[in-house]
C-alpha cells in the first residue's frame, strides 16, 4: 500500500515537472447544448469536430498532449458560466469551443476575460460578441446575426418583401437578429410592422403564425433557432401562409433543420449559411469522414464546421509559438496575427474585434425532385465575399477597435 | 370592448380556437395522468415519455411497416398501453401500498432513460410524420383560415375524453374500479381480479398518453423531448384540476389552453409561465384544487 502511494506521488511528481518542462500540454472544452433543441446543430456533434481538429493538426505525433472534455450547458447562462469557472480554476481547461445559445455564450465570454482563457465560438449568433461585449480573448469564427440579416434580409427586401412582421426567440440572441435584420430591411427602404417575443422551447407556434398572418406583412422574419424553427416553419406550412402569399424567412436555419424537416416543408427557403458541406472537394472530404464518425450519419452544420476549424487555428497558433503559455489573451493574439486556411472556410483573417472574416453564401432549399442523394438540400443564389460579409469595423461598437 | 383591448373581434375567436386546439392536448394527457393518480395512486412521472413513444409508434409504423395514421390511431396506444402493463407488472407494481413520492421517484428516473435512449439513438431535431391526405387543406371560417387536421384534434380528443369521463363514473366496469380503489380486499372477495384491474388501468391510461402523441404527430416533430416539453405544464393541468379528478382534469385542460392562447396576444413573453401563476393562485386558495375533495 505505502509503496503504491510513494509511487504514485512519484508518478504525479514526474507530470508536473514533464508539464513546466516542454509546456505542451492543451486542454480543450466543449461545452454546449447536448442534449435539448440545440444539440444537433452543435452537441455531440461539435465534440467530434473538436477531437478531429485535434487529431488532424499532427501535434500529438510532435509530441504535444491535448485532451479533449465536454460538458452541457442546458441553455442556462448562470451553468454556462459556472461550468467555464470550474473548467478555467480547477481542471485548468486553455480553451473553451462551441456554446450555441447567445445566453450562455455571453455569460462564458466574461468569464473567459476575467481568467485570462480562450473562447472560441460559433455557435452562438449575436453580433454584440464582437460587438459592445467583445474582448481580447474572444474569437466568433462561423456566422454572427449581422451576417444572417446582410445576406437573407437583404435579398428578401430586394425582391420585393418590404414590410416584415419577427417571430422572435425572447432572449438575447433573438432579439439581436431581429435588431440586425430590421436595420437592413430599414436601409433598404422597407420596414417592420410588428413582433411578437416568443419564449425559447415552445413548441406551439399557431399563436404567433396568426399574429403574423393578420399584420399582412409580405415577410415574416423568423428570429429564432433548432426546434423552434422546425416547428414554426412545419405549422406555418399547416396554416396556409405561404399559400396566402406571405414568405418566410428563416433567418438562422442549419441544414439539421432542413432535414427534419424534410424537403416537401422546406424546399423554396431561402437561407444564409457559412459552410455547406457540399460546397467543394475540401468540404466534401472533411464531411465524409466527419459523418462515417457519427451515429445518426448526419452532415456538418456551420457551427460544426466553425468548431473544427477554429480548433485547428487554436493549435497552428500554439505551434507558432513553440508551447503552451497559458495565456488566452497572448494566444489569440497569435491567432489573430496569423492567416487562417482550412480546407472548410478556405483562406481568412480574424479582425481585431475578433471576428473571423470569411465569405457568405446565400441558398435556396431544393425541391424534393431537385435533390439526387442523401442531404442534397441547398442550391447557391450567391456568394456574399467576406468583405461585406460582415458588420465593418467602422460601424463596430468593440472598444478594441481604435477609432 | 374589442377597441378597448386592442384586438380585433377576429383575432380573439382565432386565439380562442388555437387556444383549445392547445387545450385538447393538455387534457388528453391529464386526464390519462388522473386515471392513473385517481385510481392507482401512481404519481406517473414517466407519462411525457410515453407520449413521446406515442409518436415515435405512429412514425415506426408508418415507416417500416407502412400502415398510416389511422392504423397508428388505433395500433400505437396498444403497443405503447402494452409496454405501459409490463412497467407496471415488472416495476410499479413493487410499490403499491407505499407513498407516492417512490412512484413518482421511480417514473421520473424511468422517464429521463427512456428519453435519453430515443435522443441517443435519433438526436434532438427530430424525424418528419406528414399529415394524412384526408385531414390536409384548411377550410375558410370567414374569421380564420382553420387547418382541417386541427379541427379533427378538438373534436375527436373531446370524444375521447368524455367517453373516459362517461367509463369511469357512470358505468359499472367504471364502479368496479373505484371501488377497488377505496377497499381492494373486499372487491376481491367479490370474485374480481383486483391485480389484472389494476395493470389494466395503468395500461389504458398510457394508451391515452400514447393517442395523444399519435395525434401530435403531424402538428410537431417526432423528438425525443416532446413530452419533457409538455409535461410540467400537464401536471400543472392536474394540480389546478385537483389530482384524480376525471372532469377537472378534462375541464382545467380545455379552459388552460385557452387561457394560454390569449396570453400569446396580449403578453406572449409570460405564455410559458401563466399556467405556473395560475397553479399558485390555486393552490393558495383551494389547496385541493379547483375540482379535488380535501382528504
Amino acid at each position: 500500500m505505502k509503496s503504491t502511494c510513494l509511487s504514485a506521488l512519484m508518478a504525479s511528481l514526474l507530470l508536473t515537472t514533464a508539464a513546466f518542462a516542454d509546456d505542451k500540454i492543451v486542454k480543450l472544452g466543449e461545452l454546449d447544448d447536448q442534449s435539448g433543441l440545440y444539440a444537433d446543430s452543435g452537441g455531440p456533434g461539435s465534440v467530434l469536430s473538436v477531437n478531429m481538429a485535434v487529431e488532424d493538426s499532427g501535434l500529438r505525433a510532435k509530441g504535444w498532449t491535448i485532451d479533449v472534455i465536454s460538458a452541457d450547458h442546458q441553455n442556462k447562462p448562470d451553468l454556462a458560466a459556472n461550468i467555464a469557472r470550474q473548467w478555467f480554476d480547477v481542471d485548468k481547461v486553455d480553451a473553451i469551443i462551441g456554446v450555441q445559445n447567445s445566453g450562455t455564450a455571453l455569460a462564458v465570454t466574461s468569464v473567459a476575460k476575467e481568467k485570462n482563457g480562450v473562447f472560441l465560438d460559433s455557435g452562438a449568433a449575436s453580433s454584440d460578441l464582437t460587438g459592445k461585449a467583445c474582448n481580447a480573448n474572444m474569437i466568433h469564427w462561423a456566422y454572427d446575426t449581422y451576417a444572417l440579416a446582410n445576406g437573407t434580409g437583404k435579398a428578401l427586401v430586394k425582391e420585393g418583401g418590404d414590410s416584415w412582421f419577427f417571430i422572435t426567440a425572447d432572449y438575447a440572441f433573438g432579439h439581436a437578429l431581429q435588431r440586425d435584420t430590421s436595420a437592413v430591411v430599414e436601409a433598404n427602404g422597407g420596414k417592420v410592422v410588428g413582433s411578437a417575443n416568443v419564449p425559447l422551447n415552445t413548441p406551439d407556434f399557431s399563436s404567433f403564425l396568426l399574429q403574423a398572418q393578420s399584420s399582412k406583412a409580405k415577410v415574416i422574419g423568423l428570429a429564432n433557432a433548432g426546434g423552434d424553427t422546425t416547428n414554426s416553419i412545419k405549422q406555418a406550412h399547416e396554416f396556409g401562409i405561404v399559400e396566402g402569399g406571405q414568405k418566410l424567412a428563416a433567418l438562422l436555419t442549419f441544414i439539421s433543420n432542413v432535414h427534419a424537416l424534410g424537403l416537401d416543408v422546406a424546399q423554396g427557403l431561402t437561407l444564409t449559411s457559412t459552410f455547406y458541406w457540399d460546397m467543394n472537394d475540401g468540404t466534401r472530404a472533411f464531411s465524409k469522414r466527419w459523418s462515417e464518425r457519427m451515429k445518426s450519419h448526419a452532415e456538418p452544420t456551420m457551427v460544426q464546421a466553425g468548431d473544427y476549424a477554429s480548433t485547428l487555428h487554436y493549435l497552428k497558433a500554439l505551434e507558432a509559438l513553440g508551447g503552451n503559455p497559458h495565456d488566452g489573451a497572448k494566444v489569440v493574439a497569435k491567432m489573430k496575427e496569423l492567416p487562417t486556411d482550412d480546407p472548410l472556410f478556405g483562406k481568412g483573417t480574424i479582425r481585431i474585434d475578433g471576428r473571423k472574416i470569411h465569405p457568405a453564401y446565400l441558398f435556396e432549399v431544393k425541391k424534393p425532385s431537385e435533390s439526387k442523394y442523401p442531404w442534397d438540400y441547398y442550391k447557391l443564389l450567391a456568394t456574399i465575399p467576406a468583405d461585406e460579409a460582415f458588420r465593418p469595423l467602422a460601424q463596430s461598437e468593440c472598444p478594441l477597435v481604435k477609432k | 370592448m374589442f377597441a378597448l383591448l386592442g384586438i380585433s373581434p377576429q383575432q380573439l375567436f382565432q386565439q380562442l380556437l388555437v387556444g383549445l386546439i392547445n387545450g385538447s392536448f393538455y387534457a388528453l394527457l391529464s386526464l390519462g395522468l388522473s386515471v392513473i393518480f385517481g385510481m392507482l395512486n401512481i404519481v406517473n412521472f414517466a407519462h411525457g415519455a410515453l407520449y413521446m413513444m406515442g409518436a415515435f409508434a405512429a412514425y415506426f409504423l408508418l415507416n417500416l411497416l407502412g400502415l398510416n395514421y389511422w392504423f397508428a390511431l388505433v395500433l400505437a396506444p396498444l403497443i405503447v398501453g402494452a409496454f405501459g402493463a409490463l412497467l407496471e407488472r415488472v416495476l410499479l407494481r413493487r410499490l403499491a401500498g407505499l407513498d407516492p413520492l417512490y412512484s413518482l421517484l421511480l417514473t421520473f428516473g424511468l422517464a429521463l432513460v427512456i428519453q435519453g435512449l430515443f435522443q441517443n439513438f435519433f438526436g434532438s431535431s427530430g424525424l418528419p410524420y406528414a399529415m394524412p391526405s384526408q385531414l390536409t387543406g384548411a377550410t375558410n371560417l370567414g374569421f380564420m383560415f382553420l387547418p382541417i387536421y386541427r379541427g379533427w384534434v378538438v373534436v375527436f380528443s373531446a370524444v375521447v375524453c368524455f367517453s373516459t369521463w362517461f367509463l369511469i363514473e357512470k358505468t359499472r366496469l367504471g364502479a368496479y374500479l373505484r371501488a377497488a380503489t377505496e377497499n381492494p380486499t373486499l372487491v376481491r372477495a367479490f370474485g374480481i381480479n383486483v391485480p389484472r384491474m389494476i395493470t389494466l388501468t395503468y395500461a389504458f391510461g398510457i394508451g391515452l398518453a400514447a393517442l395523444a402523441g399519435v395525434l401530435a404527430a403531424p402538428i410537431y416533430q417526432v423528438r425525443p423531448a416532446m413530452g419533457a416539453d409538455i409535461i410540467s405544464v400537464v401536471f400543472a393541468v392536474v394540480v389546478i384540476g385537483g389530482m384524480g379528478s376525471i372532469l377537472g382534469s378534462i375541464v382545467t385542460g380545455f379552459a388552460l389552453g385557452i387561457i394560454e392562447g390569449l396570453t400569446k396576444v396580449f403578453y406572449p413573453e409570460a405564455s410559458n409561465t401563466v399556467v405556473f401563476v395560475i397553479m399558485a393562485f390555486v393552490l393558495l386558495i383551494r389547496p385541493a384544487g379547483l375540482f379535488g375533495r380535501t382528504a
